[in-house]
């Protein structure tokens, strides 16, 4: 990687986007106030003027359509992506993803394909109250047919979003709305994270923490805290939930014997139910020295006000001291 | 009954064939509803006895180029279409020599290398889909046209309004062809739609909106083919509301207390689209009463065929439940 610049997460889904329509003619990008406007957090700002109107198409708000169309547009040799301008309001297309596009392929006998990328900002933490702060990818997860990303830094977000959109089948990418104005370092040339690979956030002895979008960041910055204390925290990102790398979660497991999973959804039914009981499951089971733990969001609407807001969903400390219970501290 | 076959450029071949298909669809349906009461399908079926005109008269301006698609009440479209019998009835038999290989059953029948997108279950999916094909005809200039067949009863989803004012904004080369039978499942559209005509709701959206008699093939074949050059020359999409009967129920389950008997029987003795255009036919000198038995007879044997063939085919191996999930 020679040519490294600091890029926010919002720019490289950006770059990731307009490399891959320079590349592929096939691709194109449609949703609600996209064109001169920029989006809703302005993420395809400029872009409209780059590849005119016809490739950056700005629709009707008519989600239930706009998902159609964009199905209707994949089978048949597009290759689109879709902006749902906030992922509460993908409920409005729901029919189109969960009904159709996970199941035009099976249901066809294998022939055809729904090679279709749906970007879906998501997740608390910005003062837009119950629906417009959910996090929902379990759903989306729980659908034979459709891959789900979470990106949780800039980098992962350009090579998740190069491999969404080459990949054949409907993706359902999660963008975290606080982490669009995080930088990173991001190389200026096309590289691909394959969809279905977890990555070490950072390597640790006692405990392994697994977590997905802002919440791996929140867990490394509680990883600094308890190291301190002489905790030493892996932060395993599966990146992908579906397809799942079940094998870096469960080496790592086997290695601390201690794990806490950690995601921004309501615990109940979330992903991350998935993850402890796909541990708890395996034969890593017996490498276990404390009972797996979760901490994810309370089983209420997100509300407005700031700090019931931040209250509803992991903080930092809340892992700091879910890791110190592991640890009998 | 119009005057449409004076008129006509219908070669008398095209206009035999047009019946054919009609007769093709009935016998394929009579036969399906047959071997349901045997036992040897299972699940449900949604059948199209009585509306064989707007399939085939739809299709009709159609290239194999072009692409439909269909709903819950699909056989009629994907036979006009030119999607075959024998692939079908294996389909609904379950079997691996189906179009979908027995995993998607009378609701799911697609055949994309004639342009069937499928049909649907779920009631106006099919019609932002069309859009979404329209558009990639539109993007890549490939000039083909979507035609989207959908009930009295779909006009009232969201799907639909959405579609149409979408297709209507983008100029999207789709025909939305309403099949309007008089009810949605058990539901009157006079009571569940306010406007007189479905055909009336293509006004909201800056687009024409055309009432034909769904039972006059010809008339439907005319209608279709004025908004297919519409959408083919660029000038965007057309609603087109054909009125028709079907003459089963809504599903195998259904009593019918909804309607009665003596409108059904006005409909199959006074308007049934294949006697209707056979006899036209006869009269006019296209076709001869030996002629007629001749295709009765084909068609018979096609379908004898095609239920020998979904019979003696192999049923899917365990091992492919788990294949074709993801590309």
């Amino acid at each position: 990687m020679n040519d490294m610049r600091e890029l926010t997460y919002l720019e490289a889904i950006r770059e990731s986007m307009s490399e891959e329509m320079r590349r592929d003619e096939d691709v194109f990008i449609m949703g609600e106030d996209i064109g001169v406007y920029g989006g809703a957090f302005g993420l395809t700002n400029g872009m409209i003027e780059e590849f005119g109107p016809e490739r950056v198409r700005n629709t009707p708000i008519s989600e239930a359509a706009i998902s159609g169309c964009a199905v209707g547009a994949a089978m048949t040799g597009m290759r689109p992506i879709l902006e749902i301008q906030f992922s509460d309001f993908v409920m409005i297309a729901m029919d189109n993803i969960v009904n159709q596009a996970a199941k035009m392929r099976y249901m066809f006998g294998g022939k055809t394909s729904v090679p279709v990328v749906v970007r879906l900002p998501g997740g608390s933490g910005a003062g837009f109250a119950a629906q417009h702060s959910q996090s929902l990818e379990a759903w989306m997860a729980h659908v034979p047919g459709l891959k789900v990303v979470q990106p949780s830094n800039a980098y992962d977000a350009k090579g998740l979003m190069k491999a969404a959109i080459r990949d054949n089948n409907p993706v359902l990418f999660y963008e975290h709305k606080l982490l669009y104005n995080t930088k990173g370092e991001v190389p200026a040339e096309d590289y691909e994270i394959p969809l279905g690979q977890a990555d070490i956030k950072r390597e640790g002895s006692h405990i392994t923490i697994v977590a997905t979008a802002i919440m791996v960041n929140r867990a490394l910055e509680a990883a600094e805290i308890l190291a301190k204390e002489g905790i030493e925290v892996e932060v395993i990102d599966p990146r992908t939930l579906v397809p799942l790398d079940t094998e870096t979660i469960l080496n790592s497991v086997k290695k601390t014997s201690r794990v806490l999973v950690v995601y921004e959804a309501v615990k109940r039914g979330g992903y991350g139910a998935e993850i402890a009981s796909m541990i708890a499951e395996s034969d890593v089971f017996d490498y276990l020295d404390a009972p797996i733990r979760r901490l994810g969001g309370l089983a209420t609407p997100i509300p407005y006000n700031p700090t019931l807001e931040k209250a509803a969903v992991p903080q930092v400390d809340d892992i700091v001291v879910e890791c110190r219970k592991l640890m009998n501290k | 009954m119009t005057n449409l076959l004076k008129e006509t450029s219908h070669t008398s071949e095209q206009l035999k064939t047009m019946l054919y298909d009609m007769m093709v669809i009935r016998s394929f349906e009579e036969m399906v509803e047959k071997l349901f009461q045997q036992g040897k399908i299972h699940g449900t079926m949604h059948l199209c006895i009585g509306q064989e005109a707007t399939a085939v008269g739809a299709c009709v301006p159609l290239t194999i180029e072009d692409k439909i698609t269909s709903n819950h009440r699909g056989h009629g479209h994907s036979i006009a279409k030119g999607t075959k019998v024998k692939g079908m009835m294996a389909e609904l038999l379950g079997k691996e020599t189906g179009y979908c290989k027995g995993k998607g059953g009378s609701m799911h029948i697609a055949d994309l290398d004639v342009g069937n997108l499928g049909a649907n279950g779920i009631v106006a999916a099919g019609l932002p889909l069309g859009v979404g094909a329209a558009l990639t005809s539109k993007m890549k200039k490939l000039g083909y046209v979507v035609v989207c067949f959908f009930g009295d009863g779909a006009s009232n989803e969201g799907a639909f309004h959405e579609a149409l004012n979408l297709a209507a904004v983008w100029d999207l080369p789709v025909v939305f062809f309403c099949e309007n039978n008089l009810y949605g499942m058990s539901a009157s559209i006079k009571e569940m739609t306010r406007v007189e005509n479905i055909a009336d709701r293509g006004a909201a959206y800056g687009i024409p909106g055309v009432i034909v008699d769904g039972n006059d093939v010809l008339a439907v074949a005319e209608a279709t083919q004025k908004a297919v050059e519409r959408a083919r020359t660029g000038e965007g999409p057309t609603l087109i509301e054909a009125h028709t009967y079907r003459w089963r129920g809504h599903s195998r389950s259904d009593a019918r207390k909804y309607r009665t008997r003596e409108e059904e029987k006005e409909w199959r003795k006074m308007r049934d689209p294949i006697a209707l255009f056979k006899e036209q036919l006869l009269k006019a000198g296209v076709l001869t009463g030996d002629e007629f038995s001749d295709m009765e007879q084909q068609v018979a044997n096609e379908m004898d065929e095609a239920v020998e063939f979904a019979e003696n085919s192999k049923e899917p191996d365990l091992e492919t439940l788990m294949k074709d999930i993801f590309a």
